[in-house]
């Protein structure tokens, strides 16, 4: 599937593989019209990467080729043993976890998880955690922290589920419990906006000494979408909402309220899953080292405070 | 020769002291349609003598129903909200915010305040609904953080009177970190074992209820008021079905498990009271193993 803004690259580059299928087939030489047409991609690639709209940016953190949590598990952790069940009420397939071997270091792996087709978009709730999937995701934080394994999170979720069942089993108490205890948390705790963060659902698993976010993600108090529905009251506006919520890695890092961001080759993590994923376990493993530097209680009153200073007013 | 004397020059009693003159003689329950004079609605704690429906009344109120004669500090009085993000929607957020600062009298959605309730020492931050829906934003974040730090620092039980849509659209990011920061905050008061009450009023939905208003070692409502995550128009589309009677009620999850009990508004601050004599005594002493 493509994006609107991929569209032209897309016809090119199909025009570049069918000009030098020409070229065989005939025995021509057509290496200046295939280098001139190469330099033409390149170019449009790069204007169009680099003037993306946040409603651009939206749509690729959702792209149906996107990698999502167990792709960058596969790609990264050499070992990985996937952990189910809140011991409560069931087992949240929108909210995964397990203990990895990434390197020499051994990981606990938290995340959204979304689904590639129907079957499994259905079977992973569309990455909309229910308050077992938050309640799983907290039992293996305080697990990781008993084993003293540090934590990494992958979000990318559209929001927690706002379903009857969820509401009944509490999911704001959830959220909220995982939010509070994930501040005294004893490891060092890496958490990464992978693709959609919208809101508590996302907060509700990333709360870190790093908070870090893929280039083509958004990550705010609500989707551009229901922003525009309850402000416009219609779903029209959601590129004016995306522009007015500030919600990209660019804006967000800007207003200090994620570390840093981690950079997707031109076009989108999609593109090269491999190198997205090599680049993520490099920065996994220099956090770590580096954080493994600092006590807990460093660590822990550094969260705190970092968290504690965001936000502008006026006195 | 005068006979009378003011020792005293000027007019002393505070704005909060001044026993302020109903708008209207006659007030009408919203739920049961009973006319009852407003001095006697007033009387019942805002609530109605006939079907006791709890009004959703602000800060000013509950300050005045909890704090000993009305009596209190209120702690920073003067934070106002920026415009971090240059936000316009159909109006611009810095006329917004002075459209609502105008209207209600107030500075933003919530308002902190230290004093004595049957004289035990109490900080309370409460939310007004009536400033943009109670929604949360810096401001609001930042004033429970540091009423949060008062308690902390004076080891003083905290009072937190939610009563919001949840977390305000026009500081986008920023507001949703408020729920980070202010469950920060409230993570160093337990560890300090200082306790923390969460009335829950009103409406009490989003992302408020999804960080400090279920976080109280006591979480508490009002009959009547409704408190979730999603809105219940947001949950309707999603099931595509309307909603059982009640859903969503103070009620419904006190029965889930969610509230460890409801309280009338009449008997708020005696139990409440009841409640810190019980822990009197078990909270200053903190063993320095659970630090």
């Amino acid at each position: 599937m493509l994006l609107d803004f991929e569209k032209p690259i897309a016809e090119l580059e199909a025009k570049l593989i069918d000009m030098k299928l020409l070229a065989q087939e005939n025995n021509v030489d057509v290496s200046s019209a295939v280098k001139s047409l190469e330099e033409k991609i390149k170019t449009l690639k790069k204007e169009t990467y680099s003037n993306l709209t946040r409603w651009q940016r939206v749509q690729l953190s959702r792209h149906p080729d996107r990698p999502y949590t167990l792709d960058y598990i596969n790609a990264i952790a050499d070992k990985f043993i996937e952990l189910h069940g809140d011991r409560s009420v069931k087992d949240d397939k929108a909210m995964i976890g397990g203990l990895a071997q990434v390197g020499d270091h051994s990981v606990m792996i938290i995340g959204h998880q979304k689904g590639r087709n129907t079957k499994q978009r259905q079977l992973r709730n569309f990455g909309m955690a229910n308050p077992e999937g938050y309640r799983k995701a907290l039992r293996l934080m305080k697990m990781a922290e008993k084993f003293d394994v540090p934590i990494v999170t992958f979000i990318d979720t559209p929001g927690a589920f706002p379903g009857l069942e969820a509401e009944e089993r509490g999911q704001a108490e959830a959220i909220a419990r995982n939010i509070k205890e994930m501040f005294l948390l004893k490891v060092p705790v890496i958490c990464i906006v992978i693709g959609e963060g919208a809101s508590g659902g996302a907060l509700g698993i990333a709360i870190g000494d790093k908070v870090l976010m893929l280039e083509n993600t958004w990550y705010s108090v609500i989707s551009p979408e229901s922003c525009s529905s309850i402000l416009w009251r219609s779903w029209d506006y959601k590129e004016q909402a995306a522009e007015a919520l500030k919600l990209t890695a660019t804006d967000m890092h800007k207003n200090k309220m994620v570390d840093d961001i981690i950079k997707e080759p031109l076009g989108g993590a999609h593109v090269d899953p491999v190198g997205t994923a090599k680049k993520i376990r490099k920065v996994i493993i220099d956090s770590i080292d580096e954080l493994s530097k600092l006590s807990s209680e460093e660590r822990i009153a550094q969260r705190i405070e970092k968290f504690g200073a965001m936000g502008v007013f006026v006195e | 020769m005068t006979w009378f004397k003011r020792t005293e020059k000027g007019i002393q009693t505070p704005t909060e002291l001044k026993k302020e003159v109903p708008d209207g003689l006659w007030y009408q329950c919203p739920e049961c349609k009973k006319v009852m004079q407003t001095s006697a609605h007033v009387l019942n704690s805002y609530t109605c003598i006939e079907c006791n429906y709890h009004a959703r009344i602000g800060s000013k109120e509950y300050f005045e129903l909890i704090f000993d004669d009305n009596q209190f500090t209120e702690l920073d009085p003067t934070l106002s909200s920026s415009d971090p993000l240059e936000f316009t929607d159909s109006q611009a957020y810095p006329d917004r915010i002075k459209a609502s600062q105008k209207k209600s009298g107030l500075k933003d959605a919530v308002r902190s305040a230290v004093g004595k309730m049957n004289g035990i020492e109490i900080v309370i931050s409460c939310m007004d609904f009536k400033f943009i829906g109670g929604s949360m934003g810096s401001v609001v974040g930042e004033k429970i953080s540091r009423a949060i730090d008062y308690s902390r620092k004076h080891k003083i039980p905290f009072l937190m009177i939610s009563k919001s849509g949840g977390a305000r659209m026009m500081e986008a990011g920023f507001s949703l970190m408020q729920m980070a920061k202010t469950s920060a905050k409230l993570a160093l008061l337990d560890r300090e074992r200082i306790p923390y009450i969460s009335l829950m009023t009103d409406p009490t939905t989003g992302g408020v209820t999804a960080s400090y208003a279920m976080l109280g070692d006591f979480n508490i409502s009002e009959p009547g008021a409704l408190i979730g995550f999603a809105g219940p128009r947001v949950i309707r589309e999603t099931i595509g079905k309307d909603l059982p009677e009640g859903f969503q009620s103070a009620e419904f999850l006190l029965e889930h498990g969610f509230l460890d009990f409801l309280v009338d508004r009449k008997e708020l601050k005696s139990k409440l009271t009841d409640l810190l004599i019980i822990l009197k005594g078990k909270v200053t002493e903190v063993p320095q193993e659970n630090l």
